[in-house]
């Protein structure tokens, strides 16, 4: 005698504890085994882009903070870029280290947001997310010292950074540095031979590096594939010259490789971190600019950084006014959940949320 | 490791050969192709071995009212360059352009944002459908006479 | 009047609730004034109130204890603001729970939906009735103690089942799906294990297990406590072995379409169960109420013990992650059945050699058996560790070739 089994779609989202955010995504199960994928967007659309053409230059810094709100200051750095490039104009020394500084301590913060989320849907009961969130929470404060805003920071300008350090800011960020390693190592500890995760994401849902490449992935889900491809080595913008640091790359693009290369990264941003702290000198730390920006029409720029979450790029067009005449956002959350369907497809219910949770995607910049 | 640009005219020329009738203009930076032989001139690139365009960085729409361009942004990781190619569509109707999903898997969501927002069709795109907004919404919001 | 005078006697051979002080007291109290049956009724009835208030009120300290624990293993401070340490921090979940909406979700069955938080804590209050609290204090020694708390505690797997089932809901069912697949399963290595422990104690009571305990049973029978502990995580669906209700993937699983008085309740019966759970570990394997100035402070010994076990479980929740359900099924089937087995074979060769004429063991005997089994114990886990290791491993494919691979920038790889 066979049993008939009948396969049953779920709607994932886009109210579910680990969909980060709205996401939301249709899934067709025979069993616990998904057979069908749909990823349903938009929930969090706020036309980013359409808002971003009636603002001027300087105002649109506002509007990227709140695209990938795990990490706001890259999202300053790409814009500020991509308007750099467009006036052709290039911030001071020590507003190029800040900068880094700035946008390499929000690497840390988003990648530990991203490792806690991604073992508390392992099923760790909030210890690791807890353990992480507790030293994000140190840098929130110091971007506190640096800009007032914790999240949404708007810390960065283009031509340079808004305000140059408070006094009190040094000594807290070496206080920080110092204590990290050893927070880090506590995490580390905690997570990285763990039995349990081992056997949960080590060989689940592999991303072959064509595939990867294929689907326009990027950041460390691409590198976790095996592929050393960093816009901070390949083009380096800012000071990102001036630093050393390696790039952490994976075997097969598992579950847990991604998760590594995250781990690694926060160790490689500590590294940049440090350097920055020595190499820095005093100066200014915006160039001088009118009020209101305007660039010369018909001029284009395409601006990217490697954000937390992948190649970050900000195409701007201008036609001689206020405010760009196009801008658009490459959002590295969007492009790599082109890869949902081949990462999902065959493996399991409790796999699913753990491959998407190692994807790391954050809504606010899937949907703009 | 330094990243090199691939001029407009390099591209052009070798995709003359490659998509024939395709080329429609280039400059220093990029080239300007048909629209309706977007996917030749994709998988051309895709499969040159000169070029090596194995990633798509993103696909822009740019509306300048008279006409909406589309903005293809290149990378070959092999090779450390990028390029750039772009294509005029016109029309406000019924825009359409050819889809490079069967190249690019990345484009699959971008040409469905752009579809959306900016209200270029693709054809040949496998499920043509709003990405952000919900089926039913009357207009595209990007496009400058929206709003 | 009869009641009273005869009392003595017709207690006795009812058996049931015969040898507890405080029923007698009320039975003879009430029996001056009242029939014999009503008596009896009352009686009863009393006993039955300030159990299920002890019990449900054990379950709340358990859920303050727990948050509060999480939150020392978290590096936060946990509930901290009703009452000393925030320890009415339970009143506070209840009463809101008590006054949220009751929502019987559409196309739900509605009788079974509403049966099952009852069942859930009517089996949790069933399994305390046989738990010896103090020295020679239970609420009724059975005879078939072990077996009873087995078949009471197998009463949630059909309460879950019936949840998910009623609640209309594909998150509930497939936690109701899991849920009895864990359950079932885990009930045989549970069992298995827990004959070892009968077979060394010579009785099925639980007053006679403690009794027998010269030699705590964990230090006897290392595997059975192990087997019994990961058996009973399951079994109370927690990490790693919470499939049924994880969070991060099906919401809560069964009790998705739960709210206000039924969730309270439900999360009662969750409790209520670690404290059950911690009390059989107590008593089974613990040593109950065994303990200095047994006579006087077993109940002392009893709730240190309790609170060993609970402490346990929410050590493993706050640091494990939780396994895929193939890989629990897995570990159930060729981790935890091998090694009861093993446990039950070398206790029964044990108990077949050492015992005496009477057929009975000395606490020598026990000690020798402790010596041969921590090395089995040893051995057997590590052999089978590394055999289960292999079995739920995902094969990993192989590398990408080298070619993707940009130069001239400095890398590191995962070697």
């Amino acid at each position: 005698m066979t049993i008939r089994t009948e396969p049953m779609t779920v709607n994932v989202g886009p109210q579910h504890p680990s969909t980060h955010g709205v996401f939301r995504v249709r899934i067709t199960f025979d069993g616990e085994d998904i057979v069908e994928v749909e990823p349903v967007l938009g929930y969090l659309h706020r036309g980013t882009e359409k808002l971003a053409e009636e603002r001027n230059y300087v105002q649109v810094v506002t509007l990227t903070d709140r695209l990938d709100y795990t990490s706001s200051m890259i999202n300053n750095q790409a814009y500020c870029l991509a308007v750099e490039q467009l006036l052709g104009i290039e911030p001071p020394p020590r507003g190029k280290y800040l900068r880094t500084l700035a946008a390499e301590l929000q690497r840390i913060a988003s990648h530990l947001i991203a490792v806690g989320f991604f073992v508390q849907e392992l099923g760790a009961f909030g210890t690791p997310l807890m353990y992480t969130f507790r030293s994000r929470e140190r840098i929130l404060d110091l971007f506190e010292m640096l800009c007032g805003a914790r999240i949404t920071v708007s810390y960065m300008r283009p031509g340079g950074v808004f305000a140059d350090t408070p006094p009190d800011f040094w000594p807290a960020l070496d206080q920080f540095l110092n204590e990290f390693e050893g927070e880090l190592e506590e995490i580390e500890n905690l997570l990285l031979s763990n039995e349990i995760l081992m056997v949960r994401t080590r060989g689940v849902s592999p991303l072959p590096a064509d595939v990867a490449i294929n689907c326009s992935v990027s950041g460390p889900v691409l590198r976790a594939s095996g592929v050393n491809w960093d816009w901070r080595k390949i083009a380096p913008y800012d000071a990102y010259d001036q630093v050393e640091f390696d790039i952490p790359v994976g075997e097969n693009g598992d579950n847990y490789d991604r998760f590594w290369v995250r781990m690694q990264e926060v160790r490689q941003s500590l590294r940049i971190v440090r350097q920055c702290v020595a190499q820095i000198e005093p100066g200014t730390v915006r160039r001088e600019l009118p009020m209101v920006l305007r660039a010369a029409p018909g001029a284009e720029a395409y601006g990217r950084v490697e954000a937390s979450k992948g190649e970050l790029g900000f195409f701007l067009v201008s036609d001689g006014g206020v405010s760009p005449y196009r801008c658009k956002i490459r959002s590295p959350s969007l492009i790599n959940l082109t890869i949902t369907e081949h990462l999902l497809l065959g493996w399991k219910l409790a796999d699913m949320i753990v491959s998407l949770g190692s994807v790391d995607i954050n809504m606010g910049e899937v949907d703009r | 490791m330094t990243l090199s640009v691939v001029s407009g005219e390099t591209l052009a020329q070798r995709l003359r050969e490659a998509a024939p009738n395709s080329v429609v203009d280039w400059d220093e930076t990029a080239v300007w192709v048909e629209p309706s032989s977007l996917g030749s001139v994709a998988s051309a690139l895709h499969g040159d071995a000169d070029f090596d365009f194995k990633f798509l960085n993103a696909i822009s729409a740019i509306d300048f009212v008279e006409h909406f361009e589309l903005v293809y942004h290149l990378t070959s990781i092999a090779k450390q360059h990028t390029g750039m190619v772009r294509s005029r569509v016109y029309g406000r109707e019924e825009p359409t352009a050819a889809s490079v999903v069967g190249v690019w898997k990345g484009a699959d969501f971008q040409e469905r944002e752009i579809w959306d927002l900016m209200g270029v069709r693709f054809t040949g795109h496998p499920n043509m459908k709003r990405i952000m907004l919900w089926e039913g919404f009357e207009g595209h919001p990007l496009r400058k006479d929206f709003l | 009047m009869r009641c009273v005078t005869n009392a003595e006697g017709m207690l006795s051979a009812d058996g049931v609730l015969g040898g507890n002080p405080l029923f007698y007291f009320i039975y003879s109290a009430v029996g001056h004034v009242a029939p014999c049956w009503l008596s009896y009724l009352i009686a009863g009835l009393v006993i039955m109130l300030i159990l299920i208030n002890a019990v449900l009120l054990g379950a709340a300290v358990v859920s303050w204890g727990e948050r509060r624990l999480l939150g020392r293993f978290q590096n936060r401070v946990g509930p901290n603001r009703w009452g000393p340490f925030g320890a009415f921090q339970p009143i506070a979940d209840l009463t809101k729970l008590v006054t949220k909406e009751d929502i019987i979700p559409y196309g739900a069955d509605k009788l079974a939906f509403t049966a099952v938080p009852v069942i859930m804590v009517a089996a949790v209050l069933l399994g305390t009735a046989v738990l010896p609290f103090a020295k020679d204090v239970a609420l009724v020694d059975l005879n078939v103690g072990v077996l009873f708390v087995l078949a009471v505690s197998s009463l949630t797997s059909i309460a879950i089942f019936t949840a998910g089932w009623a609640s209309n809901n594909r998150y509930a069912l497939f936690g109701a799906g899991r849920a009895v697949a864990v359950l079932l399963s885990y009930e045989v290595p549970v069992v298995l294990s827990l004959l070892g422990v009968v077979i060394v104690a010579g009785s099925m009571s639980l007053g006679d297990i403690v009794h027998a305990q010269t030699v705590p049973f964990f230090l006897v029978q290392p595997l059975a406590f192990f087997v019994f502990i990961a058996g009973m995580s399951a079994e109370l669906n927690r990490t790693p072995f919470d499939v049924a209700e994880a969070e991060s993937e099906i919401i809560a699983g069964y009790h998705t379409e739960y709210s206000g008085i039924k969730f309270a309740l439900i999360q009662a019966a969750e409790f209520g169960g670690v404290l059950v759970v911690s009390g059989l570990i107590a008593t089974l394997f613990l040593a109950g109420w065994a303990g200095p100035v047994a006579d006087w402070l077993g109940w002392l010994w009893f709730l240190i013990k309790v609170f060993i076990g609970i402490f346990l479980f929410v050590w493993i929740r706050s640091t494990y992650p939780r396994l895929r359900l193939d890989q629990i099924m897995a570990v159930c089937w060729k981790f935890l059945m091998p090694l009861s087995i093993i446990n039950l074979v070398a206790v029964v060769l044990e108990v077949f050699f050492l015992r005496d004429a009477s057929g009975s063991l000395s606490t020598a005997d026990l000690w020798i058996m402790t010596a041969i089994n921590m090395v089995v114990a040893g051995g057997s886990i590590l052999f089978f560790g590394r055999f289960i290791r292999e079995k739920v491993r995902t094969e990993e494919p192989s590398a990408n070739p080298p070619s993707q691979v940009v130069p001239g920038v400095p890398t590191i790889g995962m070697g």
